[in-house]
């Protein structure tokens, strides 16, 4: 039983090595610390978004308003901090420093979160039409609070969020790198994590050994709204601009990188580190294909291929369960 | 005794699984217009058997002859067009579909122009009901029907197959009494029509109504058959299946019991807030410390309902007062029932009582994980000796803790979910059907336990339906009939005669 789970876990590890080996036998551009670090930055925001992913599916649920979440928290934050808060009527004006903004901006997000939990645990509405709902209802106030309009030129020091080095590795990596170990920490070492897999593999005995099944649910759709805010300040701070339509589709790569990573869409089984994998096999193999000069077009139908690909593996190497 | 030919025959059949052997060298003969009784314990290799004789595993070594002919089924349905039929333990239908749709469910009769034709299909489905004397109409929906009536559909199902041979397997094991004459009733019926029945049972008593034939299984061989069943005795049949000679009737030591723990009164569970509908009605009781309280009831009695009343499952449709030593609770959650000292051991262990998928330490700690908490971190020494301590008390057959508990057997995955409540050191244990399928050897095992944890000043409650079960391991029997409590045995007094009057009225 160990000896399959480390082989199932060392099989994304050696896919990717793969991956990397041939990638490099192809372009000569691959293999550079240039290009590594350029990975490492583009898959930060989809890690940070994912790491929220497999906790609300190891939860048996989804969610699919992750995109219009981080640009609705992105775009208030950067509103904010550009632009301040206006009340006319009292004579106030409030303006935001940088902490502030990033502050409200992630706010806005687990509050998005809690709304999405409350909806599905109160009103009893599945996971998957609460945030489909809310995958247009944020996305929509992005474009009430910006116009339809790029909120840009910000503060020069949010960019350093984006765009800055700290000891050689740049921001968004550190960013990821600590949500990850953080996740990595509550799901084997807390009671959260052990009540977030208990849920997800049998709710009902969950329930009946007095697990608070409600919290533990708005926890986690809480928690991912707050990761996607996250997320959304470094797309934000690196392009030192809100787009109304960042993180379009961002909820489909983030439950590629999941499902590759080999956690259970039905719940209950899964890893924090398996989705890292997941997540590097997508980025690695996004940046390959562009620097291969393959078309966008046969980008999106590999991408395809390779989720078929590892989730049929994956079974396989489970057969007996 | 019939001198005819077998119309199934199985011979030297094996089977084997990634290395284990599930069959080895089984024979089997199946007679028509029979009851061909098959016992064995849990992991005897019946189930297996079932399955090669209607097609769900095709590979095998061994022949099938059916008519003396030999066959082998590639799929169920190719055994379905041979005229055999297997009623699972789960029954096999869809809710949402209506009898007729069930009946039919992959060989739809259409017309000419390729449409269903509904009219012939309701119209066959209602003879097919109407010999099984079972009056509904054949439009209602699956869902609606209780589960023995769903069982006659899957007969009605098996009979319009014209099946010469119908595998039941397990067949009681989810309907009550009452429901069992029924079918019992209607196997005598369909084996006068020349039909061969298989039948698999864990419940020796009710066999004896039945069989013409028994054929014991052990360890995936077969260990003998009795083709004169006048004379044979249940402690035969015991032998058989476990090999030597056991006490299966476990023996009570009488244990002076203390204080009152436990005091309901007035216990109502309403159906629906708006009308005088209940589950459970006004239901009082007590248990005091190590009393052992059997609350005995068929099935939609409301046993179980009663259980998740105590426990918090529905506050908001239960009203009375629940006292625990002698202090008024509020129970409105199952946090609230498991910090009153209540612990409930559900009635379906893999559905309701255990996470298959995790090791046995984390099924232990479940229900309290804050003892193994260390600095707001969960603690896997403190886990391990958790599940160590009550894998040794309460003897749980397993190599280590970090076990997953689906590989457990039955009885081993019943004690896991005990352990797990003992770990919350509850006052009151509550017990829903403790042995439902488990096999002999691990039901006296739970037995002892029960009346273990009674000796260390546990109030313990079972409730159950299986009366020889309620009345050895009771020192009170409550007996439960729509809805109410009225009837009180002390064990001394109690008889099966007057239990079961009193549970049918």
């Amino acid at each position: 039983m160990k000896m399959k789970e480390k082989l199932a876990q060392f099989k994304s590890i050696i896919a990717l090595l793969l991956l990397c080996i041939i990638l490099s036998i192809m372009s000569d551009k691959f293999l550079t610390v240039d290009n590594a670090w350029n990975v490492m930055r583009q898959i930060s925001v989809n890690i940070c978004i994912s790491v929220g992913m497999t906790l609300v599916i190891l939860s048996g649920g989804i969610d699919l308003s992750v995109g219009s979440i981080l640009a609705l928290s992105s775009a208030i934050a950067a509103g904010l901090l550009k632009y301040g808060v206006e009340f006319q009527s009292m004579n106030l004006f409030i303006g935001f420093t940088l902490l502030g903004a990033v502050v409200t901006g992630t706010t806005v997000g687990s509050g998005l979160g809690v709304f999405n939990g409350f909806m599905i645990t109160k009103f009893k509405v599945p996971p998957f039409v609460a945030t489909l709902a809310m995958l247009t209802i944020a996305r929509g106030l992005t474009m009430l609070w910006t116009g339809g309009y790029p909120i840009t030129g910000l503060n020069p020091s949010f960019a350093f969020l984006g765009t800055g080095w700290f000891l050689g590795i740049p921001m968004p990596v550190w960013i990821s790198a600590v949500i990850v170990g953080i996740a990595i920490i509550i799901t084997n070492y807390t009671q959260l994590g052990r009540y977030i897999y208990a849920i997800g593999s049998n709710e009902s005995a969950a329930r009946l050994s007095g697990i608070k099944i409600k919290n533990v649910k708005v926890w986690v759709y809480t928690i991912v709204g707050a990761l996607s805010a996250i997320g959304g300040l470094i797309v934000t701070a690196r392009l030192d601009s809100a787009q109304p339509n960042a993180g379009l589709s961002y909820e489909l790569d983030s439950i590629a990188a999941v499902v590759i990573g080999g956690t259970s869409l039905s719940g209950g089984r899964g890893t924090i580190l398996g989705t890292v994998q997941g997540a590097l096999i997508i980025g690695v193999l996004n940046n390959g294909l562009v620097l291969l000069n393959v078309s966008p077009f046969w980008q999106q139908v590999v991408k395809g291929m390779v989720i078929l690909v590892a989730v049929i593996l994956d079974k396989a190497s489970r057969k007996d369960d | 005794m019939t001198t005819e030919q077998p119309i199934l025959t199985a011979q030297n059949i094996t089977k084997k699984f990634a290395g284990t052997v599930a069959l080895n060298q089984v024979n089997l003969e199946v007679y028509k217009g029979e009851v061909n009784v098959i016992v064995g314990e849990n992991g005897a290799g019946k189930s297996t058997l079932m399955k090669i004789l209607s097609g769900v595993y095709n590979t095998y070594e061994g022949k099938l002859f059916l008519d003396g002919e030999e066959v082998s089924f590639k799929t169920p349905r190719e055994a379905n067009d041979k005229g055999i039929a297997i009623i699972h333990q789960e029954l096999n239908l869809i809710p949402y579909l209506s009898i007729t749709e069930n009946i039919f469910l992959g060989r739809e009769l259409v017309n000419k122009f390729g449409f269903l034709d509904y009219e012939t299909m309701h119209a066959q489905s209602r003879e097919w009901l109407k010999k099984l004397d079972f009056n509904i109409d054949p439009k209602t929906k699956v869902g609606k029907l209780r589960i023995g009536e769903q069982q006659l559909i899957e007969i009605a199902k098996a009979l319009s197959l014209n099946a010469r041979v119908i595998i039941m397997d397990e067949p009681t094991s989810a309907i009550s009494d009452s429901e069992v004459e029924i079918l019992f009733r209607i196997i005598e019926d369909i084996k006068k029509k020349g039909v061969a029945i298989l039948y698999i049972s864990h419940k020796l008593d009710e066999l004896f109504k039945i069989a013409d034939r028994f054929i014991a299984l052990r360890d995936g061989q077969m260990v003998g058959k009795i083709e004169d069943v006048s004379h044979v005795k249940k402690e035969d049949l015991i032998r058989f299946m476990v090999g030597r000679d056991i006490k299966n009737t476990f023996q009570r030591t009488k244990i002076p019991y203390g204080e009152e723990i436990l005091r309901i009164e007035d216990l109502s569970f309403y159906k629906n807030p708006n009308t005088e509908d209940y589950w459970v009605q006004n239901v009082s009781l007590s248990v005091r410390k190590g009393e052992i309280l059997g609350i005995f009831g068929l099935m939609g009695a409301g046993r179980t309902e009663l259980f998740e009343a105590i426990f918090g499952l529905h506050p908001n449709r239960v009203t009375g007062k629940i006292y625990i030593e002698g202090k008024e609770v509020k129970i409105n959650s199952v946090c609230d029932a498991i910090k009153a000292g209540l612990g409930l051991v559900p009635e379906n262990r893999k559905k309701d009582g255990l996470v298959l998928q995790m090791n046995i330490a984390k099924n232990i700690s479940m229900a309290d994980t804050e003892q193994v908490v260390k600095s707001s971190f969960l603690n896997n020494v403190l886990e391990c000796k958790l599940a160590k301590y009550y894998i040794n008390k309460i003897n749980i057959k397993t190599t280590s803790e970090k076990n997953i508990t689906k590989n457990l057997s039955g009885g081993n995955q019943q004690k896991v979910v005990i352990g797990k409540w003992l770990a919350t050191c509850p006052k009151v244990l509550f017990l829903d059907e403790p042995t439902r399928g488990i096999d002999v050897n691990a039901k006296n095992e739970i037995y002892h336990l029960i009346e273990q944890l009674a000796k260390e000043g546990l109030a313990v409650v079972v409730v159950s339906s299986e009366l020889p079960e309620i009345m050895t391991i009771s020192d009170r029997i409550l007996v439960m009939s729509q809805s109410k409590i009225d009837t009180e045995f002390k064990s001394a007094e109690a008889n099966e005669d007057a239990i079961m009057t009193a549970a049918i009225k």
